[in-house]
């Protein structure tokens, strides 16, 4: 229990220090990646399934997508097919897989061992937190939905170009 | 009560190598990622006490962070892009001159 713990962890760790003295953006883009998936098997070992996979599917699936599209977009043309071609090289992607490989191995281990939960850390339901979040936090729910609006409408201001003036702004 | 303590020393640890990604790079979309490590160790921190106590709590701050980490992430990255259009580069001492 404790093993798989210190094993996503150093997992992160080394995926964080990794990614961020890249150079090139798209490898630690998906060196943050893997980090967020160690986090995410950390969560789980800590108890909180639920939000183990809200981080996989939120945070490393569509925050980390947001990300890889606007590098895309910064660099168009001759450049992003040399880019391409160096996305298929192995040194880019073998790293990056070996980690994402051992944080499988150990999620399958936790899943067929049943030993998630059943150790020194009691598992928290995603019942109880459902009823946590519309019960006494449900106000909070309202303000991060009103927040998300903002995000939503700041985004599309900002993204706006006027169709007169393309490519000035 | 081990795990609870591993899990704030982890979450320590990410969010001093976020720190120190935000001061040292200049590449804006790295400092968007250090922010991003940044919520990440903070979230960790809620779940790791939240596993201590027992309680649901530390999950809900969590998925508050997660909230606020999508919309800062939309609003940051759209203002990527108009840093790009203007200047042609997304280095963030481009833009440290105020006009007007």
């Amino acid at each position: 229990m404790s093993l798989t713990f210190d094993i996503a962890g150093a997992i992160a760790v080394a995926a964080t220090v990794v990614s961020l003295t890249r150079v090139n953006a798209v490898h630690a883009l998906l060196y943050l990646i893997v980090s967020l998936l160690a986090i995410a098997v950390v969560f789980f070992t800590l108890g909180a399934p639920f939000v183990a996979a809200l981080e996989a599917i939120v945070y490393a699936g569509a925050i980390m997508v947001l990300f890889v599209f606007v590098v895309m977009l910064l660099n168009l043309g001759r450049e992003a097919v040399r880019e391409e071609r160096n996305l298929l090289e192995p040194s880019m992607w073998v790293g990056p897989s070996v980690l994402a490989a051992i944080l499988i191995a150990e999620l399958l281990y936790l899943e067929l061992t049943g030993a998630a939960g059943g150790g020194p850390s009691q598992m928290i339901s995603p019942r109880r937190v459902g009823i946590a979040l519309y019960g006494p936090y449900l106000l909070g729910v309202e303000m991060a939905s009103m927040l998300l609006l903002g995000g939503l409408v700041a985004a599309y201001h900002l993204g706006w170009r006027k169709p007169a003036r393309a490519g000035v702004r | 009560m081990a795990p609870a303590r591993d899990g704030l020393v982890l979450a320590a640890l990410l969010f001093s190598f976020g720190l120190a990604g935000l001061l040292v790079r200049r590449n804006v979309l790295f400092i968007l990622m250090s922010i991003e490590v940044m919520l990440n160790a903070a979230g960790l921190a809620f779940i790791a006490a939240g596993e201590h106590w027992g309680q649901p709590d530390g999950q809900v701050a969590f998925l508050f962070i997660l909230a606020m980490a999508a919309a800062e992430v939309s609003v940051g990255l759209a203002l990527v892009l108009h840093l790009y259009h203007r200047y042609k580069s997304v280095d963030v001492d481009a833009a440290s001159r105020m006009k007007g």
